[in-house]
């Protein structure tokens, strides 16, 4: 008998507590398998952020630091930066990332830290009921923007991905969506990449993955995963924004 | 030695091996001598965009096991206590020196005492405590960094020195204690999960289970209470007037309370050293009167209140703004306390 599939080593044997349907489960497998595959996992250390994913620590087999509210980026580079080699990622949401904590990610991407960032957009902020995120599609009805957000009063979704990718210091910056397996297999490959942005001493590595929430989307998961397809793909578009081959900062400075 | 980089020099020679700070008056010869010298010790030196990624880039370097600090002024300690709590929350040592200034808001860069209430009860939302050392001389800072690491790594939490403007600044002759170096990580740092994976978290979700944890803090903050307080005592019992004063104020109060017993008055003095736990056990002596001595609006007098619990009558003498007090003028304050009270009209 040929084994075609399995529970990678990284992925612990338990039960999630995620709503049915919600794609932190697939992302989880995706790190995972990119860890086993790298075969870094006696020397990762994750940041866990603030959000539904904040329990990542209880489904991956390394050891892990849980960050406030949007400062993973900080705290991991605390990491990194005295344990230089070690691997060290995050795991963070949309309002976690792009709202509270902008700051700290735009800061260690710009320093060009050693880090891979896994960043998990579904337009809104899951854990506390539905509110607009700055990912929130135009239009898009959530628990604080109850006529659909107004881009005029609310603002356009911030794109993530293609706004680091502009850094000098990010090495790789890719977005993808984990709503089909053909998009996994993709996602797949762009965690892995991100992780050997780190590895191969390049700059930092990112990864905006497109999921879903049904429940505070108001959707069943098939018509979720539906919806991701239909209108967060085209307001984020799917593709590698950055894929440097060597680190920044080795630019000869009199060229 | 200026205050700031003798606090700075002391550190290192206490095992620090990593430092993340921001920029702020005025204490930023201390990030700058820690540029400087963290390097060549095969430290970690790094300029935060803020203090609160400076504070979160503390926790992250404490985690995985490093002696490690920052320091500010009191503007970016308002900013550094949502992480402190995180700190406090996951039980994670680490050394905050803060070099007050006046408030509130930007208030000016003069040296002040006005953040006695944040570093002793303010820390951060939660149940949060933390050892507070306040030194009076250059020297003392030295001493008091050092005692700063082992502190918070006996009780694996985050301990704040809280100095001054005045002291920040100040040169002084100062004996450096010999270099240790830095202790290896501690069984329960994120250096990669060879064995058995660690967590680092404050998060409790069940009730009961919070509460088990922050139980388990308040033992450990009255262990500390129990063990840590510091001070400084000199003809309190009996004395006209004893004078309680810490930091850059006691080391006025002291001149202050020379000139006083010059004039024939019996004068004492009380110095905290530790802000928190406060040493409550220093005003079981008894003077005719106490009076507190700060600048500030008049913050470590309410522990004094607690403190003597009504035994003697507890006045106040406050500077505010980043004024620092004269000698003469302090000692004018000690003689109308030793005088007939006011009585309230």
């Amino acid at each position: 008998m040929i084994r075609v599939a399995g529970r990678p080593r990284t992925l612990l044997d338990v039960p999630m507590h995620y709503c049915p349907g919600c794609t932190h489960g697939i992302v989880h497998r995706l790190v995972a398998e990119a860890i086993d595959a790298l075969g870094i996992r006696e020397r990762t250390v994750g940041v866990a952020s603030v959000g539904c994913s904040v329990f990542i620590y209880d489904y991956l087999d390394v050891d892990f630091q849980q960050a406030a509210h949007g400062r993973a980026p900080a705290v991991a580079t605390g990491i990194k930066r005295v344990l230089p080699d070690r691997v060290v990622f995050t795991y963070q949401g949309d309002g976690d990332l792009a709202s509270i904590g902008a700051a700290e990610i735009l800061h260690a991407a710009a320093r060009g830290e050693r880090l891979t960032v896994i960043y998990v957009n579904n337009a809104l902020y899951g854990m506390t009921g539905g509110q607009m995120a700055p990912t929130t599609l135009p239009g898009m009805r959530t628990t604080t923007t109850p006529e659909g957000r107004d881009v005029r009063r609310h603002g356009a979704p911030l794109r993530v991905a293609e706004l680091l990718a502009g850094l000098d210091g990010v090495a790789y910056a890719a977005r993808e969506a984990v709503t089909s397996p053909a998009r996994i297999h993709r996602a797949r490959r762009a965690v892995e990449a991100a992780f050997r942005a780190q590895l191969e001493d390049r700059g930092l590595g990112i990864v905006e993955l497109l999921s879903t929430c049904p429940v505070n989307w108001g959707l069943d998961p098939p018509e979720a995963l539906a919806w991701c397809e239909a209108h967060m793909v085209p307001v984020f578009p799917l593709g590698v924004f950055k894929d440097l081959r060597r680190a920044q900062g080795t630019v000869d400075a009199g060229a | 030695m200026k205050g700031n980089e003798a606090m700075a020099e002391a550190a290192i020679r206490a095992g620090c091996r990593a430092y993340f700070g921001y920029p702020i008056t005025p204490q930023s010869e201390l990030p700058e001598y820690m540029a400087r010298h963290l390097p060549a010790v095969g430290g970690v030196f790094l300029q935060a965009e803020s203090e609160v990624a400076a504070i979160n880039m503390v926790y992250g370097a404490a985690g995985a096991g490093a002696r490690v600090m920052t320091s500010t002024s009191s503007p970016g300690f308002s900013l550094m206590t949502e992480g402190l709590s995180y700190l406090i929350g996951a039980r994670l040592p680490c050394v905050v020196v803060t070099v007050m200034r006046g408030g509130p808001g930007l208030g000016n860069i003069a040296p002040s005492q006005a953040d006695y209430f944040q570093v002793t009860r303010g820390l951060g939302h939660g149940d949060v405590r933390a050892i507070v050392l306040a030194p009076a001389t250059v020297p003392e800072a030295v001493e008091l960094v050092g005692l700063a690491f082992a502190l918070a790594d006996r009780y694996r939490l985050p301990v704040v020195v809280a100095a001054d403007g005045l002291l920040g600044q100040m040169m002084e002759p100062v004996e450096l204690p010999p270099a240790v170096p830095p202790p290896p990580a501690p069984p329960w740092a994120t250096t990669g999960a060879a064995a058995a994976r660690r967590v680092i978290s404050s998060i409790r979700l069940a009730p009961e289970a919070l509460e088990r944890h922050v139980l388990e803090l308040v033992a450990t903050y009255e262990a500390i209470a129990a063990r840590e307080p510091r001070w400084e005592t000199d003809g309190v019992e009996g004395a006209d007037v004893a004078v309680v004063a810490y930091g850059t104020t006691a080391r006025i109060a002291r001149s202050a309370v020379a000139r006083a017993r010059a004039s024939g008055l019996a004068v004492g003095l009380v110095r905290p050293i530790t802000l928190w736990p406060f040493p409550a056990a220093a005003f079981a002596s008894r003077p005719r009167r106490w009076l507190v001595a700060e600048m500030s609006g008049g913050q470590m007098v309410d522990d004094v209140r607690l403190a003597v619990g009504g035994r003697a009558p507890v006045l106040g003498y406050t500077r505010v703004g980043g004024v620092v007090p004269t000698p003469v003028e302090l000692a004018e304050a000690i003689a109308r306390a030793a005088g007939p009270l006011e009585v309230p009209a």
